[in-house]
């Protein structure tokens, strides 16, 4: 387990804020309120896909079924992200009164948080935090005296595959099945959890709710770019002094950033994970928003004696395990692009063979059912794109042997 | 949205299409899409895919099937919608709004294209030694995009081990591309579950429960599995080199039985339309082969409706007259060995509600290595004894310990329609243009009620014609016009009838030992149903169990297979349910052309009793020869 080593507390996600505040503004307020303020706050999903909240909120508030429910992911799987842990373990306030928001705005009586495996150890202190909120009648029924306004969270243990995070595949295993991604459509907004809707949400999104109800939906967007509003957690680690989880504006430069943290001969930043890009020094004036660099919040800084081939490897070979298996295009798709890279390793390659296998990173993208064989070629393609010099120079060189 | 208790696939793997609506003319019951820029209509909910193929589009598929749940996850079949960032899966996505499809753009074709090529890398198999040569679906993908070297490599060893321990299927998990057609026959076509996906990534494969041999789990041997199956994956256990051997044995006398679903369905390997019979070119292609003797197994299926319908009437006797409450009612067939074997498994308690009636099949061994044997001289250590069927659980069945009545094994091999169409060919002979001949005497001669126990409802329909005779002294015509028993035909999954008789005649001589008079039966009404496909069993068992309104039947039919026999786990590759349903047109219009249509009006069958089983149906000597017993295996695998 990573320390955090580092907290750096921003104006949005850490500021100020009173446990059950959200909960009791909520409830003195309309659904349609609630709905109006998100919508005005632009706020989009942090767990990667960036679908705005309010949307989804509003698909399943407006649903008919019998049950409805919210899931706040906690499965925290992409590697090099902590910053939902920190939430949970330090602010369950605003993670959980956002869950209550969420059960009054949707007309869900039943919260789930689907908790990463290796986080198990959290799970006693988050149900004794649960239990003191049904004590202050938080949670439970009748809640704060709303006649029958009953809700209640409990919390699911994850499986530890990295898929599981996929709300698909989350949702499969909260029904105790493998953990595979459905066909979509229908969306878990209509047909989720027990085929019911079903609104699954980020750990990260539902912290930045309980603000927005609190604060409005116009402090929210002062903050960050006209299109990525409010701020970002972003989990920092690799080459840099400062290692940790960080709260900046969106619209923050890389440059920025990597100056706050410390980092000195930076050649290479991943931005959101094994899943997203790796920039090179001549893109780190591009920002962290949803319409540039995006990222569910993993940054991860290599510097100049770092081997981005060995890092591309060991992106890939994560996939290659991480795959469920099911999809044609990620199942053979990743081991075809691994033994790229181990080709180029050994030297036994052929430009047009590497090119052949970012075509096929291609239609993996467009081909694959869920979002990580959507994305697993994103770092094939970029890392090859941008560091070809290092990488294919290298090996005429003959140094990956 | 799917019903959860009907359907046990995970529900990644389930129809997550939307209903259609019941009345497409009400408003909002139709969406209209555009389809390479052509505009079309369909009912709300139909997926590109099944929109394509209203409009002559062809998409490519591997996963998709259409007796089976979707599950999206070959990828073959993607198309561009305007306005998505993804290709999305035409087989998995239910139209409900006025989309915009395009189903060749060149992403589209590179995207199939890379498709194809991964999975072809990744296969390890020679189609030269491989029975789904010309009938692969992998193959024909191949073929189609123009595929000639291996663009991403190409397997060098095998990953796997065959598993040869079932005496029906086969895997061969290195030819699996991991469509999942059959994880989701088994378990939600005949929620049975025996196969799954384990592991992940690339590691990924099919498997059983703790990777028993299939011998080892609770595998019924319906082999609806092989049928599905794009490849040549999963295959029926072949016996054809040992027939060969016998057959080029000059020392060795080879009879074949042929049972009635073959003959409805083998055209179809010789490249024939579906629903076409070759019974009269099949038998003399068989004598071409090298047979001995060409028999047919409806004689015994004749033979079976005597035994299990006088048992059925001991049993109601016993039940209702005699108030024993050990014998048990309902009876259910027990001529489908992949349900009885599905009862043995999961319904144990329920063993004695079998007919202890052999299948057609056994009764037919037992009768050959004894009767026949007998009155024709030879020693029955020289018979080889062989069944066409449309079945690969006969093969299991066959070799059942207790299967060695007449002293020695009663059926040599099971053999099924694909692997007799095969023998066929290696004999260099067309089917369909063979002269015709008749079966050889003395069983040759069967009636149509013995020929439509292949179609699901069949052996109920023999049943009725031949009980409803013998209660009322009076021609089943009288009472069903023509003689179709039509409330137990069709291809619902559960058919319910309540036959009511009305008037009694005298008991007829060869039921005189066993029944004094028919006074007890008049008046009341006989209640039958029909099953087929062990999903659909198991709901029938569910409601027994529960006391519903299956436990009041008299006489149930149970058919492992969707179908019944015509859709047999023997069968030619592909079936759906267009080409099930005119194999079972096939048998119906044949059955409608014979004079002979009861089973009780077969003399070669009066004979045989007269001859050899004197005392009658159900005596000591029928018991000994024409009877068996079940063992419960239950759901728990050591
Ligand atoms: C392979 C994969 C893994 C994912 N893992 C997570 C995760 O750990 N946490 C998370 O919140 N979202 C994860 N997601 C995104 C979720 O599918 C989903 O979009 C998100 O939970 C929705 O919440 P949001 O709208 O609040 O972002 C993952 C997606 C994919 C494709
Ligand atoms: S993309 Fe990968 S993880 Fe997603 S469904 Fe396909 S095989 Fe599974
Ligand atoms: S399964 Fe198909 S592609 Fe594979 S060897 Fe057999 S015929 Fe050829
Ligand atoms: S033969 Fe039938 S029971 Fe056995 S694995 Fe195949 S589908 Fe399942
Ligand atoms: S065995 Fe056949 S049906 Fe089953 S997954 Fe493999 S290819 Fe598909
Ligand atoms: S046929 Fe549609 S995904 Fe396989």
């Amino acid at each position: 387990m990573t320390t955090n080593k580092q907290k750096r507390e921003g104006a949005v996600i850490f500021s100020e804020y009173e446990r059950g505040s959200a909960i009791k503004k909520a409830l003195s307020m309309g659904r349609d309120d609630i709905l109006f303020e998100l919508r005005e706050s632009k706020l989009k999903g942090r767990g990667g896909a960036g679908f705005p909240t309010s949307t989804k909120w509003m698909l399943v508030a407006a649903a008919k079924a019998e049950e409805k429910y919210l899931i706040c992911n906690a499965d925290e799987g992409e590697p090099g992200t902590f910053k939902d842990r920190v939430l949970l373990l330090e602010y369950p306030e605003l993670v959980f009164d956002a869950m209550v928001v969420g059960g009054y705005t949707l007309g869900a009586k039943h919260g789930v948080v689907y908790l990463r495996g290796e986080y198990e150890y959290m799970k006693k202190s988050l149900e004794d935090y649960l239990e003191a909120m049904r004590k202050d009648n938080l949670l439970g029924n009748n809640i704060l005296g709303k006649e029958g306004f009953n809700f209640d969270i409990s919390i699911f243990l994850g499986s530890g595959a990295y898929v599981c995070g996929e709300e698909t595949a989350l949702i499969e295993s909260m029904e105790g099945q493998r953990g595979e991604a459905r066909n979509k459509p229908p969306y878990p907004v209509n047909t989720g959890f027990m085929g019911m809707p079903t609104a699954v949400n980020n750990v990260e999104t539902l912290a930045a709710v309980s603000h927005i109800v609190v604060k409005s939906g116009a402090w929210f967007k002062q903050h960050g770019t006209d299109k990525s509003t409010g701020s970002k957690l972003l989990s920092i680690s690799g080459d840099c002094k400062k290692p940790g989880v960080y709260e900046l504006p969106w619209g923050t430069k890389i440059s920025e950033l990597l100056e706050l943290v410390g980092a000195e001969n930076t050649k290479a930043v991943q931005v959101g994970g094994a899943s997203g890009i790796c920039l090179s020094r001549s893109e780190f004036d591009r920002t962290l928003a949803y319409e540039d660099a995006a990222t569910g919040g993993s940054i991860m800084i290599f510097n100049e004696n770092r081997d981005m081939l060995k890092v591309l490897k060991n992106f890939m070979e994560f996939f290659v395990e991480e795959s469920c298996g099911q999809c044609t295009p990620c199942r053979i798709g990743n081991v075809k692009l691994l033994e790229g890279i181990e080709m180029i390793e050994r030297g036994e390659y052929t430009f047009s063979y590497i090119k052949k296998l970012k075509d096929l990173g291609n239609t993996m993208k467009v081909a694959s059912k869920c979002g990580l064989g959507q994305s697993s070629p994103n770092s094939f393609i970029s890392i090859l794109d941008n560091f070809s010099d290092e990488i294919f120079n290298n090996v005429n060189g003959g140094s990956h042997a | 949205m799917h019903k959860k208790e009907e359907l046990r696939a995970p529900v990644s793997q389930k129809p997550h299409v939307v209903e259609k609506p019941e009345n497409i003319d009400t408003i909002g019951g139709t969406v209209t899409l555009e389809l390479n820029e052509k505009k079309v209509t369909v009912p709300l909910g139909t997926t590109i895919l099944d929109a394509c193929k209203e409009n002559n589009i062809h998409i490519p598929t591997l996963c998709h099937h259409e007796d089976l749940c979707v599950a999206g996850v070959c990828r073959l079949c993607v198309v561009e919608v305007e306005g998505m960032r993804t290709l999305q899966a035409s087989c998995a996505y239910p139209i409900t709004s006025p989309i915009k499809v395009h189903t060749s753009t060149p992403m589209v074709r590179q995207a199939r294209k890379h498709i194809i090529d991964l999975l072809i890398s990744e296969h390890y198999g020679e189609c030269y030694s491989c029975f789904r040569n010309n009938n692969c679906e992998l193959q024909s993908l191949a073929k189609e995009y123009g595929v000639d070297h291996y663009n991403f490599g190409h397997i060098e060893k095998p990953r796997y081990e065959v598993d040869k321990s079932s005496y029906s299927v086969i895997r061969d998990m290195d030819k699996c591309v991991l469509c999942k057609r059959c994880v989701r026959t088994c378990i939600d076509l005949q929620e049975v579950g025996v196969l799954e996906a384990v592991g992940r990534g690339d590691q990924t494969r099919i498997s059983t429960f703790l990777d028993k041999p299939l011998a080892d789990v609770v595998c019924i041997n319906c082999g609806q599995c092989i049928n599905r199956c794009p490849t040549g994956a999963l295959r029926a256990n072949d016996p054809r080199d040992e027939i060969w051997e016998a057959i080029d044995d000059p020392k060795k006398h080879v009879i074949i039985q042929t049972a009635p679903s073959p003959r409805a369905a083998i055209g179809e390997e010789f490249g024939q339309e579906p629903g076409l019979s070759y019974t009269k070119e099949m038998t003399t292609a068989l004598r071409r082969i090298g047979f001995d003797k060409v028999f047919d197994t409806n004689f015994t299926a004749d033979l079976t409706i005597m035994e299990e319908g006088t048992e059925l009437i001991l049993r109601l006797y016993k039940a209702l007259v005699e108030k024993d409450n050990s014998v048990k009612v309902p009876q259910f067939t027990s001529c489908s060995p992949g349900w009885v074997k599905y009862l043995e498994h999961f319904y144990p308690e329920y063993i004695d509600n079998l007919s202890s009636a052999k299948s057609p099949q056994q009764m037919f061994g037992a009768l050959i290595k004894t009767y026949y044997a007998e009155k024709n001289g030879i020693n029955p250590e020289d018979i080889v004894s062989v069944a066409l069927m449309p079945c690969s659980a006969k093969k299991f069945e066959c070799n059942r310990p207790e299967m060695h009545d007449s002293g020695f094994k009663d059926v040599d091999y099971g053999l099924t329609t694909r692997e007799l169409a095969q023998m066929i060919k290696e004999a260099g002979i067309f089917l369909p243009e063979m002269p015709k001949s008749n079966f050889d005497n003395p069983f040759g001669e069967a009636s149509g009620a013995g020929l439509i126990f292949g179609a699901t409802g069949g052996v109920m329909e023999a049943a009725i014609r031949t009980v409803y005779e013998l209660i009322t002294g009076k021609n089943v015509e009288d009472f069903f016009e023509n003689m179709n028993v039509t409330p137990v035909r069709g291809f619902e999954g559960v058919k319910y009838a309540e036959l009511p008789i009305t008037e009694v005649g005298p008991v007829p001589d060869i039921l005189k030992p066993l029944v004094p008079n028919w006074d007890w039966v008049k008046g009341a009404t006989l209640k039958v149903a029909v099953v087929h496909g062990t999903a659909n069993a198991k709901k029938v068992m569910e409601d027994i169990k529960a006391g519903g309104k299956f436990s009041e039947c008299h006489f149930i039919e149970f058919m492992a297979c969707p179908g019944g026999c015509l859709g047999g786990g023997g069968q030619p590759i592909p079936t759906n349910k267009e080409i099930r349903a005119k194999r079972a047109q096939a048998i119906y219009n044949e059955d409608e052309s014979l004079t002979l249509r009861k089973s009780h009006m077969n003399e070669n069958v009066l004979r045989l009793y007269e001859e050899f089983l004197p005392e009658g149906p159900c005596s000591h000597k029928s018991h000994k020869l024409l009877h068996t017993h079940y063992t419960e295996r239950g759901k728990y695998i050591a």
